[in-house]
């Protein structure tokens, strides 16, 4: 039994009188909390998920509908265009299902669907739409007719990839470094690396995008990989781990005749693996969902990543909502389907080794 | 062989072991000299220019003037005082806003992680149903929100249907500031919440059977068993969680963008919108608020390495 | 090597040949462009036509998202010489220095100054003859009303002539009896530059410099913060966050507001948000005591980046965009006022069956003449985004009681100082 365990009895189901196992208060609470945690924490994007398959009239609606619905049209005969359906209640009280024609001011002219004979005129207090559950895929299927969605995907791919073998292995490195020898100046360069943990790359933008523009890294996938991979957060984190390795295995291995590389190589690395894990989760989520750095070192659209090429969106004088929230969506889902896929060990990854001190 | 090895085992015998260390963090160092350390030098050297040009060499050295335009001030605690009001206001946000974060932060996740701790069904569910909101991007999570709390989002939407007036979540000083503590707390817990899990799943549990044979309380265990034991962990949170509520931007700026008025205008936003997004980007000035930022995060990291200090022998 | 060794190496060789992209027998050119809407469409379809006479060049069209990547991005890209060859802006003034000229590589440069003259002062510096490019759209602002909210609520609309306070009035009226509100207007400060030159704000001083200390953008600032202190105004846009732009078209198209500021480019998106859901339709500019009634002009425009490697062909696809036959397609199926002479004299045809759409054009072309000299000297100043935001920005924050209005104009007028001074 642990902690709360033993605070809040959990653990250990009580048996009531008949011996039937019976849930305590504590138990009753600590599932209100798992339910609502659920609520909470997977609620706001299921409702972008639900929104972004509505409509950009849907989008507008209040009070919000959980489900897309869209007014419902229907060809009459004598009309070009299909009509909407609108159920109208009459002066007598009497209910019809009307395709209204137009509408000019508050009045609406409308005709019977069936026997389109001549258009009555309806007060439009007196309608209301009738609509029908429709999800509006042409909210994911226009932009990615307008735009390489492929070639969007390669490159976020190719970037999240690369990068993230990049950054395990020059931070695994230099946590070996840093960790498994003493020399001159370790101390400095691990305060140095720690002391730049704290500065955001939006403080120091401009100085790394000129930085970028020597070396002729803009619109190269390199500019974009690189200035990144070099995280103190992971050197410090594999540092940390790398520490509770014991040097006798390093020893013994040297008296084995090993190079310094091998045993980086298939001792220490091995057994980091752990808090590799963590920090390859880690280097995938930021990569993946980096924005602004590759909005400024990429410009050409064959080189954009999937959070730059969705983007463009937002115009000057409108941001197209519905378009937005698909291609959010689209962000999304590679992410969460790794998740989905890896999520037992993601969690227990972090939990079990990582970030301990 | 291994990767790169065929590479570095010649220069071993050619160096020796002695200066190895060197050769393996060099490619790291490599990368965090042009890309992190140069830029941040560039940086502080930024702060003490004025003008617009974006070379530094282009541009004129003016002394301390950002600084003196950033610190003059009548009484820092009213920033309609100061020359660079925006700068305080932003300043002072950051300060509340740290706060309130951290601490329902570390509360939060510490329920959490004890709820999760404790004997449940589909425990490994529950934990990725806290942790799925990290690896959103503060980008999408900030619309998210957006979307939820405006006058016509899905919360006034349960609020009239209940019998409630349509609050303006985003448009009143204090709700923003209420709803961007929540939002980051939202993003940021399921982490911390793991962080501490396994803090707790390695205190042994025969100190608890000690304690119920003494017949210790169960909020005295926790008093006397769990939250000691746990504290390395809680340093560990409280430290990260800072660093990250002082260095909060995407996710606000998508979110509220600061607003209403500056209700909600933190440190690196003040300074994105200073160095970057205005037509005259004034780099200058910008710099020099983040060298004030920049000695700020100092300051928590040099108090960070003094209480791990103690946590890391502990563990070690 | 092992196996796993050999593939890894495979895989980064892999990547570093895709980084390093292809070589091309032709021209390229590239271009930087935002959507508001569709346009990038039509664009397109313009520029196959272009590729399809000149099989030398090959143009690629590169749509970003609009504040992140055409306000703050590519100025640092344009500085750094990092630019595209042709670009889509709308800090025409700011960005001037980046343009190239046309004008040497034209067979018939008069065509330009003849039909984008007066737009050409907008984009390059005074006294230069230069030519950088044409617009994409011309933009007039002006009011949209809610006339189905108006005939529920059995209230007259403000004929010609009629003031702000007039419309105040009138919508307040609409917006009692029918329980929304009465006006919105877009968060920006080129919306309110319109009105506070009707009231009277000049803007500029005697020497040319910006000022905001007039009684006339006084008495502006003061209808807006009584506006929104007495619920005239919808809070959701203004009162929002400092540093951004946010449109007020979501409310109006819910039927939330009975007047909504903005202006003609607007048109499309109601065209297809609204349609005949109700009567919506542009009206003429209120008026103030200065006897002006005046909107403001804008606008985006395509324009050729002098870095670029190509000026002859940049100068050729210009050209080829920006003859008559193209242009009228263009405004004709984006449904932009055109910012080319001719066509705006001759009339566009536009690829709208609602009579609303067809009104709210013609409203508007109206409103061009009208416009106050004061407007095109604003529109034309090369630091006018700082005006701009500096008025948006100090203002709100009167809304939300941080500062007086006292104080906020005493800021505006310091913030736009001090950003010039340090831009010269």
């Amino acid at each position: 039994m642990r902690s709360l365990g033993a605070l809040l009895k959990l653990r250990r189901g009580r048996r009531g009188p008949q011996g039937r196992r019976t849930l305590h208060l504590t138990d009753w609470l600590a599932y209100g909390y798992l339910a609502i945690g659920i609520v909470v924490m997977f609620g706001p994007v299921l409702w972008l998920v639900a929104s972004s398959f509505k409509t950009p009239a849907g989008l507008l609606e209040f009070p919000p509908t959980a489900l897309p619905y869209a007014q419902t049209t229907v060809d009459v005969e004598g009309y070009d265009e299909p009509l909407p359906l609108f159920d109208v209640t009459f002066e007598d009280g009497t209910e019809r299902r009307m395709a209204q024609v137009r509408r000019i001011g508050i009045e609406a002219s409308m005709v019977d669907p069936d026997a389109p004979g001549d258009p009555i005129t309806v007060n439009i207090e007196q309608r209301e739409q009738v609509r029908e559950l429709r999800l509006a895929w042409e909210n994911y299927v226009d932009p990615l007719q307008r735009f390489n969605f492929l070639t969007y995907l390669r490159n976020s791919v190719v970037v999240t990839v690369v990068a993230t073998i990049v950054t395990l292995l020059a931070n695994s490195m230099a946590a070996f470094g840093l960790s498994k020898y003493k020399f001159r100046g370790r101390n400095a360069v691990f305060l140095l690396i720690i002391g730049t943990l704290m500065i955001p790359l939006s403080v120091i933008l401009v100085p790394v995008y000129l930085v970028i523009t020597e070396v002729g890294w803009v619109n190269n996938l390199w500019g974009v990989i690189i200035p990144g991979a070099a995280t103190p957060t992971g050197v410090f984190l594999l540092r940390q781990y790398m520490l509770t390795i014991p040097d006798q295995l390093l020893d013994a291995g040297r008296i084995d005749g090993a190079s310094e590389w091998r045993l980086y190589w298939q001792i220490v690395l091995p057994l980091s693996a752990p808090a590799m894990a963590v920090l390859a989760i880690f280097s995938v989520m930021w990569r993946w969902n980096d924005f602004l750095w590759p909005l400024i070192v990429l410009t050409r659209s064959e080189l954009f990543t999937l959070q730059v090429g969705l983007n463009a969106f937002q115009g000057e004088l409108n941001v197209q909502w519905h378009y937005v929230l698909a291609m959010t969506v689209l962000t999304l889902l590679p992410i969460t389907m790794v998740f989905a896929f890896l999520q037992r060990f993601i969690t227990t990854g972090i939990a079990s080794s990582g970030v301990k001190q | 062989m291994t990767v790169l090895g065929w590479l570095i085992e010649p220069i071993q015998r050619l160096i020796g072991v002695r200066r190895m260390p060197w050769i393996f963090l060099l490619p790291n160092l490599a990368i965090f000299g042009v890309f992190i350390l140069f830029p941040m030098v560039m940086n502080f050297y930024y702060a003490f220019t004025g003008g617009t040009a974006l070379y530094p060499l282009e541009r004129p050295f003016v002394g301390t003037e950002n600084f003196e335009r950033i610190y003059a001030c009548g009484n820092y605690l009213d920033p309609a005082t100061c020359n660079e009001d925006l700068f305080w206001r932003a300043v002072w946000n950051s300060f509340t806003f740290v706060a309130f974060h951290v601490a329902g932060l570390v509360f939060f996740a510490l329920i959490t992680a004890l709820v999760l701790n404790a004997r449940i069904v589909a425990r490994g569910f529950f934990r990725s149903v806290y942790f799925y909101p990290v690896l959103l991007s503060p980008v999408v999570v900030g619309l998210i929100w957006k979307w939820i709390l405006q006058r016509d989002g899905v919360l006034n939407g349960i609020l009239v249907s209940l019998g409630f007036d349509r609050t303006l979540f985003l448009l009143n000083a204090d709700w923003s500031m209420f709803w961007v503590i929540v939002v980051t707390i939202w993003a940021n817990m399921g982490f911390h919440t793991l962080i501490l899990l396994a803090g707790l799943q390695s205190i042994p549990k025969e100190l608890y059977d000690a304690g119920a044979i003494d017949g210790t309380g169960p909020l005295q265990s926790f008093w006397h068993i769990t939250l000691p034991l746990l504290m390395p962990n809680v340093v560990v949170v409280l430290v990260l969680a800072m660093i990250r509520a002082v260095q909060m931007f995407d996710l606000v700026y998508v979110l509220t963008g600061g607003g209403p008025g500056s209700a909600t205008l933190l440190m690196v936003q003040y300074i994105y919108e200073v160095g970057f997004a205005s037509q005259i980007q004034r780099f200058g000035l910008a710099a020099s608020a983040s060298v004030t930022l920049g000695v700020v995060l100092l300051i928590i990291t040099l108090v960070q390495l003094r209480l791990t200090r103690g946590s890391e022998s502990h563990l070690a | 090597m092992t196996q796993s060794t050999r593939r890894l190496l495979a895989a980064l060789a892999a990547v570093l040949t895709l980084v390093a992209g292809a070589a091309f027998a032709q021209t390229e050119l590239r271009m930087t462009w935002y959507d508001d809407g569709s346009e990038s469409e039509v664009m397109s379809e313009l520029v196959e036509r272009f590729e399809a006479e000149n099989p030398d060049i090959d143009v690629v069209i590169d749509v970003v998202p609009y504040s992140s990547g055409i306000l703050e991005s590519l100025p640092l890209q344009l500085a750094s010489g990092q630019g595209p060859d042709v670009a889509r802006v709308t800090d025409l003034g700011g960005l001037q220095e980046y343009f190239l000229d046309l004008r040497p590589y034209l067979d018939d440069p008069g065509y330009w100054d003849a039909n984008f003259g007066p737009f050409h002062d907008w984009m390059r510096p005074d006294g230069s003859d230069a030519i950088p490019g044409f617009m994409t759209q011309l933009t007039v602002t002006g009011p949209y009303v809610n006339a189905t909210l108006f005939e529920q609520a059995g209230v007259e609309m403000p004929g010609e002539g009629a003031t702000w306070e007039d419309w105040a009035a009138a919508t307040n009226e609409v917006a009692d009896a029918t329980g929304v509100f009465a006006m919105a207007m877009d968060r920006t400060g080129h919306r309110l530059a319109g009105p506070a030159i009707s009231m009277g704000a000049q803007y500029f001083d005697e020497n040319g410099d910006p000022v905001v200390t007039d009684d006339g953008f006084r008495r502006m600032a003061e209808l807006m913060v009584d506006w929104h202190a007495d619920g005239t105004m919808i809070p959701d846009v203004w009162i929002g966050s400092q540093g951004s732009y946010v449109a007020g078209n979501e409310q109006f198209v819910n039927g939330q507001v009975a007047l909504y500021m903005s202006g003609s480019w607007q048109i499309g998106q109601f065209t297809e948000l609204i349609g005949d859901a109700f009567d919506w339709k542009a009206v003429p500019n209120p008026c103030g005591p200065s006897g002006a009634c005046t909107g403001m002009p804008g606008g985006a425009a395509l324009v050729g980046i002098a870095d670029t490697d190509h000026p002859e062909e940049v100068a050729r696809l210009m050209d080829f965009l920006a003859q008559e036959e193209q242009l009228a397609e263009f405004y004709g199926r984006t449904l932009f006022i055109p910012g080319h002479l001719g066509l705006a004299e001759g009339g566009v045809d536009f690829d709208a069956d609602l009579p609303a759409t067809q009104d709210a054009l013609s409203q508007f072309a109206a409103e061009v003449p009208k416009l106050a000299d004061a407007a095109y000297a604003l529109q034309g100043y090369q630091y006018n985004r700082v005006v701009f935001d500096a008025t948006r920005d100090r203002l709100t924050q009167v809304f939300v009681g941080e500062l007086t209005l006292d104080q906020a104009i005493e800021r505006m007028q310091r913030d736009i100082d001090e950003q010039i001074a340090d831009a010269q």
